[in-house]
């Protein structure tokens, strides 16, 4: 399985490291031709979502990266790219790829004061470790979209379709629990 | 695990990764450095070319200025406090602030000892010249290295010296035998645990990025391709013809920073560079600020 993973900015290699683990192929985006040859599932990883969503199209990627999520590419977003993902942002009217019918509210937690650390139920999963560092979280789901985990009565992790989101990051914890529960999701594509 | 700040400290830096944080005096300079790309913003009074021109006595900036500046934007905001002065960090923490820089920008509180940084909440990053004084902060709490570079110059060349040297020490450490880890433990007056995690993973414990006098998105590039995971530029903007040109195109040369043919587009048309001293001019060496 050849997973991209959007290297505009963040926390990309981390994910990079966990998906070659569990023995998937990841290679990194960081313009237009890299996109040239055919991938089967795609990680938007924690950063900035101001900086990427502006590098998205000042690298002439957010059409076609648009385009593949919208007739069924696997996409795997974690914090800002839940961000990138939702359709809706409530304290921002800045919406970036806009594909997944999730409401989503930035920096929900505050400052890096607010950023924690906690352990809780992923559904289909059971309890795993979840890093918070000046996380989003989801304030409503629409249309089919599901709720996979709840912190303190707060939506962390929804799928929709091929498109599953988490605001806390996987990707920096040794749990590969989640990163297999999105290559299951490829799989099914493939 | 339970709830370790230290980790979720690191793990912010790891966010800020492959970004470049930029220095801003204003709210409205915070808003163009957001819009240019950066992945987060320094408030402070004065720039480093203006501190070096001012001279004096330069301290932290007023809690005021700094809250302004959180309010103007949505991405982390840093602020700076002297080295050693403990009280300061007390107050950027009290004001929430994302991230303390306990700089050798401005003038140094206390000429021995560092703050101790674990009885902190919030992160703090530190410069570094070398290895030994990276895990000598990192010891100390620091949840992310920068290298000094010298500040306010636009002169690449001690970023360049610092990076190099770091470079070269840990390539060092990686290749040593394990016996000989305890006596470089000494020689860097560092804990053994900290020699031993480089000698492992061939990196510093925590994320590392390149500082001091970056002016131009080849200087960026070049910073990254000798190892930084990011870059602060701080003069290197404001102190330019065209801030929101540079500070774009140098987002872009951190992200593509091998793409030579992107580079040249980059560079090109930005106006006049920040004019900067070289080495030999300077007279106040800020790198030379804690050890």
């Amino acid at each position: 399985m050849r997973i991209g993973v959007l290297a505009l900015q963040g926390a990309f290699i981390e994910h990079e490291k966990m998906l070659a683990a569990l023995g998937a192929e990841p290679f990194e985006i960081r313009q237009e031709k890299d996109i040239d040859k055919a991938f089967d599932g795609l990680i938007v990883p924690g950063g900035e979502s101001t900086v990427q969503g502006k590098l998205l199209h000042e690298l002439n990627l957010f059409n076609r990266i648009r385009d593949l999520i919208l007739s069924g590419l696997p996409v795997f977003g974690t914090c800002a790219g839940l961000i990138l993902l939702a359709r809706e942002l409530e304290n921002d009217k800045q919406t970036h790829l806009a594909t997944m019918d999730i409401t989503a509210v930035r920096n929900a937690y505050g400052r890096q004061l607010g950023s924690f650390y906690t352990v809780e139920k992923f559904r289909d999963i059971g309890e795993i470790p979840m890093t918070f560092i000046r996380a989003p979280y989801i304030s409503s789901v629409h249309n089919d979209t599901e709720i996979l985990a709840l912190v303190d009565g707060k939506i962390v992790a929804a799928r929709q379709g091929n498109q599953l989101v988490t605001a806390f990051h996987p990707e920096l914890s040794d749990d590969t629990s989640v990163h297999r529960y999105f290559l299951d999701i490829v799989k099914n594509t493939l | 695990m339970e709830n370790n700040r230290f980790e979720l400290n690191k793990n912010l830096a790891q966010m800020l990764k492959g970004g470049v944080i930029m220095d801003v005096t204003t709210p409205e300079q915070a808003k163009i450095a957001e819009a240019a790309g950066a992945c987060a913003v320094m408030a402070l009074e004065r720039i480093p070319a203006d501190i070096r021109a001012a001279g004096g006595v330069s301290r932290m900036s007023d809690p005021k200025m700094i809250k302004g500046i959180q309010n103007a934007v949505s991405i982390p905001v840093m602020a700076k406090c002297r080295i050693g002065h403990f009280a300061e960090a007390q107050i950027l923490q009290a004001i929430e602030i994302d991230y303390i820089d306990e700089s050798e920008v401005l003038s140094p509180a206390d000429d021995k000892y560092h703050i101790d940084k674990t009885a902190f909440d919030v992160p703090f990053v530190c410069g570094a010249k070398d290895l030994g004084e990276a895990l000598r902060r990192i010891n100390e709490g620091a949840a992310m290295i920068r290298t000094k570079g010298e500040p306010g110059t636009g002169d690449v060349v001690q970023a360049v010296r610092h990076m190099r040297m770091m470079q070269s020490e840990i390539r060092r450490i990686g290749s040593m035998s394990e016996d000989e880890l305890f006596d470089a433990a000494k020689e860097l007056q560092v804990p053994y645990d900290l020699v031993k995690y480089v000698h492992e993973n061939k990196k510093l414990p925590v994320v590392n990025f390149a500082a001091g006098g970056v002016a131009t998105p080849a200087d960026a590039a070049l910073m990254m391709q000798l190892g930084a995971e990011g870059v602060f530029v701080g003069s290197g903007i404001f102190k330019s013809g065209n801030p929101e040109k540079r500070a774009a195109a140098i987002v872009k040369a951190v992200t593509n920073f091998t793409d030579a043919k992107l580079l040249a587009e980059l560079s090109e048309d930005l106006g006049e560079a920040m004019v900067g001293i070289n080495e030999q001019e300077i007279e106040l060496l800020m790198a030379e600020r804690g050890k």
